[in-house]
């Protein structure tokens, strides 16, 4: 973050920067692992040989949350879970970003009761909604590719009035 | 029911008075909750029945007399039986001697119950919700307990729907 509170708006030379800032970020973006449940396959088969994840730069996926940018929650939070997620989003480093995978993440999905939380935005903020029960591993690439296009798109001065 | 089954269910009524029901060979026995610890030590080690595999309550709500029924459910690997104690308690206060000292799993098992049910066990070693979080009032298994559902957004009702939905702040 430090070279968006520098910076600022500086004309071409921001612009150059941006994208080559914008392009590192995707280019090597690290998930954490949060597989809760049944999406957690999906998303495995999606890391795995056939429907590769790593030539999108997600080479491997970290257990820390120090160490990773992304947070993938695949599978349904329940209520006793909020807190430890909201805990571990919160011990993610700036740049982070969220995918919301399945859609018991998304909404609810199938489980409309006292126990589940219906969409994981109640818990954190969430940048991607990945629909399908469970979405298939192109459905969550397809997903990580356009958190990339919003990510092509990000400008320092947003980000700069954010860090105050 | 079987020869075996037959003589531990009389052995049981001469020694608790329980009532049982028989149904395609298999026995349900209704005892009263100051005899269940007796009643699943003399099964436990009288008869061998060596495994509870279920222990879990059921709500009958507008039948009000008694509401809750704690299910004991015991198998015998040796003998290849199994009998089935009920416990019938009432909706206030409702309170049951523990099962800990004769089967271990009944300390996980009766967390539930009370969780789930709001039944406390008496002398149980530690007292405390298991599935639901700590701060959670009521107990959501009880039939008088709202479902917690809410309604699905559509494109008509969006807008009201997500003025009330609690959204994380950043």
């Amino acid at each position: 973050m430090g070279v968006e509170q520098k910076l600022g708006n500086m004309g071409v030379v921001t612009t150059t920067l941006e994208q080559t800032v914008n392009w590192a970020r995707t280019n090597a973006m690290w998930p954490m692992l949060f597989g809760l449940a049944c999406c957690a396959i999906e998303m495995m088969a999606a890391q795995a040989a056939h429907y590769d994840m790593s030539r999108f730069g997600m080479e491997l996926m970290r257990a820390s949350p120090r160490q990773s940018d992304l947070m993938i929650v695949a599978g349904r939070v329940s209520k006793k879970m909020g807190p430890v997620l909201r805990r571990l989003y919160e011990q993610m480093p700036e740049p982070k970003w969220v995918i919301a995978m399945g859609d018991c993440a998304s909404c609810g999905g199938v489980f409309n009761n006292y126990a589940i939380y219906q969409g994981v935005d109640e818990v954190v903020p969430v940048d991607v909604f990945v629909a399908g029960c469970p979405p298939r591993p192109e459905a969550l690439i397809h997903g990580v590719l356009t958190l990339y296009e919003k990510v092509k798109g990000e400008k320092f001065k947003d980000l700069a009035a954010d860090v105050k | 029911m079987e020869k075996s089954l037959e003589t531990i269910v009389k052995d049981l009524q001469e020694k608790f008075g329980i009532m049982y029901e028989e149904f395609r060979g298999e026995v349900q026995c209704m005892v009263k909750a100051e005899n269940i610890v007796e009643a699943l030590k003399t099964l436990r080690d009288t008869h061998h029945f060596e495994l509870l595999s279920m222990l879990n309550a059921i709500d009958y709500y507008p039948q009000t007399s008694p509401r809750f029924h704690v299910v004991y459910q015991l198998n015998s690997l040796s003998k290849n039986l199994t009998v089935q104690l009920r416990v019938a308690v009432n909706g206030d206060q409702p309170k049951v001697p523990t099962a800990t000292g004769v089967y271990k799993i009944g300390m996980w098992r009766e967390r539930e119950v009370f969780d789930m049910f709001g039944i406390e066990f008496e002398g149980h070693p530690d007292p405390r919700r298991i599935l639901m979080p700590e701060e959670t009032e009521g107990h959501p298994l009880r039939r008088d307990f709202p479902l917690g559902y809410e309604e699905p957004q559509f494109t008509f009702n969006f807008e009201e729907i997500d003025l009330r939905k609690p959204y994380a702040k950043e």
